[in-house]
């Protein structure tokens, strides 16, 4: 299959911190990869390279190759705003914006210049109804999201990223903060998902990582140690440390 | 007996007594000013104008003044006070010159409000040689309230929650994009808190107006000319005190005190209320 994001020698530094250190990795077209790893071992932080979210953050330095489909992340040619609604993101804590839960939806068509009040309603729908959310909120489209249970706003957040017809979802723990329910639907929800994006999910739940991808990548002290079909990563791994994390001897 | 015990009910009776304290000085100021100045208020009183020498004057010029400088003055200080605060909360990177930008609105903010008055004296009124005018007060005003709203724009928009921002920037959003459309409306409460601050403050002003604005008012009523003196309610209760001829001027300033705390009142319920509305829709609150 094609390679959606292809990472090369990768280092990352937070003032001279490094936190990545030579990270190669393949992500493939309409997999789902996840990036598994004790905390601090910079999974986030590789996560956040995809999309440049790092930019935010004060004294942050890449180098390397980060191409999305054949173009370099970094380029200066590359327009980051255009970049992030190519790459999208699902935060650890779901982070509805404080509206009503159809302007949640509409946040990202609008703000990329659609005011077509038909074609939004139906972006709405189609976006809610992709989330597996649609049935919970459709009689309460114009009520806060604030009011919906932290699951909901998951989905919610979900939604609001499809709205926006991304190519890549980044997922950082995206169930973390919520309970066994509504994290199986987060996970059954992953699985529609990939047969229109490809994805890529931070988690700290090996269950999860094993349950839901189809490319795992261990991170150790800022670099992978190990990456490969999630089967045989979790039944046969190669490198001792990959074997001590996943049978629970440490992290 | 546990001393820790004795110690926490201790605090609590004194906290309590320290709320009642300032709750109780108010309920007689309130009562003292208004039991003063109600029996006063007419709606001749309110609407007609004043007069020097004779009894019977009311303050309507005076109260047609106190708005109208407010209002220039927020024309002023509002786009810059607010543009000041948004670019320190959201723009700027922390380096010298944020600090000395910073730095600059906190020394501008203890300016005594009398130095800001003879300021506008010596500039606007004399070098400038506009005289005693609405529009001379109402800079000299802004000028007050300048620093108060960068300071309370920039808590604000610093108050709402780095995830809202994420968030947006994440869908592809521009910089003014994610101010504009997911960090301003949260904050917009803070925001109004901020203006009936500086509307009061406004309101209540005496120094900074009796040397910019002045203490006569136009011979025309209402006068909408930015470029005749404007006396306003606070001065005008100032001046009746201290140099009225007028022999009702214990009337006239009991009124015009009960009438600036009811202008005030409105004022704050006027667009307090609707701030409160819209953000408890904002959170889903019905």
């Amino acid at each position: 299959m094609a390679n959606k994001i292809t990472v090369r020698n990768l280092n990352l530094f937070y003032g001279d911190t490094q936190a990545l250190r030579e990270v190669d990795l393949d992500i493939e077209q309409q997999q789902i990869s996840a990036l598994i790893g004790p905390s601090g071992c910079g999974k986030s932080t590789f996560l956040r390279v995809l999309n440049r979210m790092n930019d935010l953050i004060e004294g942050v330095r890449v180098d390397g190759q980060v191409l999305l489909d054949d173009e370099d992340v970094h380029g200066p040619e590359v327009d980051v705003v255009h970049l992030r609604k190519r790459v999208g993101m699902v935060f650890q804590r779901p982070n509805p914006f404080p509206m009503s839960v159809y302007d949640n939806v509409a946040y990202g068509p609008r703000i990329h210049g659609l005011k077509n009040k038909r074609r939004l309603d139906e972006i709405v729908e189609n976006s809610l109804r992709d989330a597996a959310l649609w049935e919970e909120v459709h009689d309460r489209l114009f009520r806060s999201a604030l009011g919906l249970s932290g699951g909901q706003q998951q989905r919610l957040c979900i939604a609001r990223l499809l709205a926006v017809e991304p190519e890549v979802l980044l997922m950082d723990e995206p169930s973390s903060a919520l309970d066994p329910i509504s994290t199986l639907k987060i996970e059954e929800l992953l699985q529609e998902l990939k047969k229109n994006y490809t994805i890529v999910i931070v988690t700290h739940n090996m269950q999860q990582a094993a349950r839901v991808s189809d490319v795992t990548a261990f991170f150790l002290n800022g670099e992978i140690v190990e990456s490969g079909k999630t089967d045989t990563l979790f039944t046969r791994p190669k490198d001792k440390r990959t074997e001590d994390y996943i049978t629970g001897r440490f992290g | 007996m546990d001393s820790r015990r004795v110690i926490d009910g201790l605090s609590t009776v004194l906290l309590w007594a320290a709320g009642f304290f300032i709750m109780g000085l108010l309920v007689f100021f309130l009562a003292y000013i208004l039991g003063q100045g109600l029996p006063v208020l007419s709606l001749e009183f309110i609407l007609s104008p004043s007069k020097e020498f004779e009894a019977g004057g009311g303050v309507g010029p005076q109260l047609f003044n106190t708005f109208y400088i407010l209002f220039l003055s927020l024309l002023f200080s509002v786009p810059v006070g607010v543009g000041a605060g948004v670019y320190l909360a959201e723009y700027a990177r922390p380096s010298r010159l944020t600090n000395l930008i910073r730095l600059s609105t906190e020394c501008l903010a203890t300016v005594p409000s009398i130095v800001i008055g003879l300021f506008g004296l010596i500039i606007l009124v004399n070098i400038m040689g506009l005289g005693f005018t609405i529009l001379g007060g109402a800079a000299a005003l802004a000028l007050l309230n300048l620093p108060v709203l960068v300071r309370v724009t920039e808590e604000s928009l610093r108050a709402v929650p780095q995830t809202y921002r994420e968030a947006s920037l994440a869908l592809g959003a521009t910089r003014w994009q994610t101010v504009r459309r997911a960090v301003l409306p949260p904050a917009l409460l803070g925001l109004v808190t901020g203006l009936t601050l500086v509307s009061g403050r406004a309101i209540g002003e005496a120094a900074v107006l009796i040397y910019t604005a002045g203490v006569s008012v136009s011979r025309h009523f209402p006068d909408l000319n930015p470029f005749v003196a404007g006396e306003t309610l606070s001065v005008h209760l100032w001046y009746v005190r201290a140099e009225g001829l007028r022999p009702d001027a214990d009337e006239i300033a009991a009124g015009t005190a009960a009438l600036l705390i009811l202008v005030v009142l409105a004022f704050n319920l006027l667009i307090g209320v609707p701030a409160r509305i819209y953000q408890r829709r904002l959170l889903g609150k019905h």
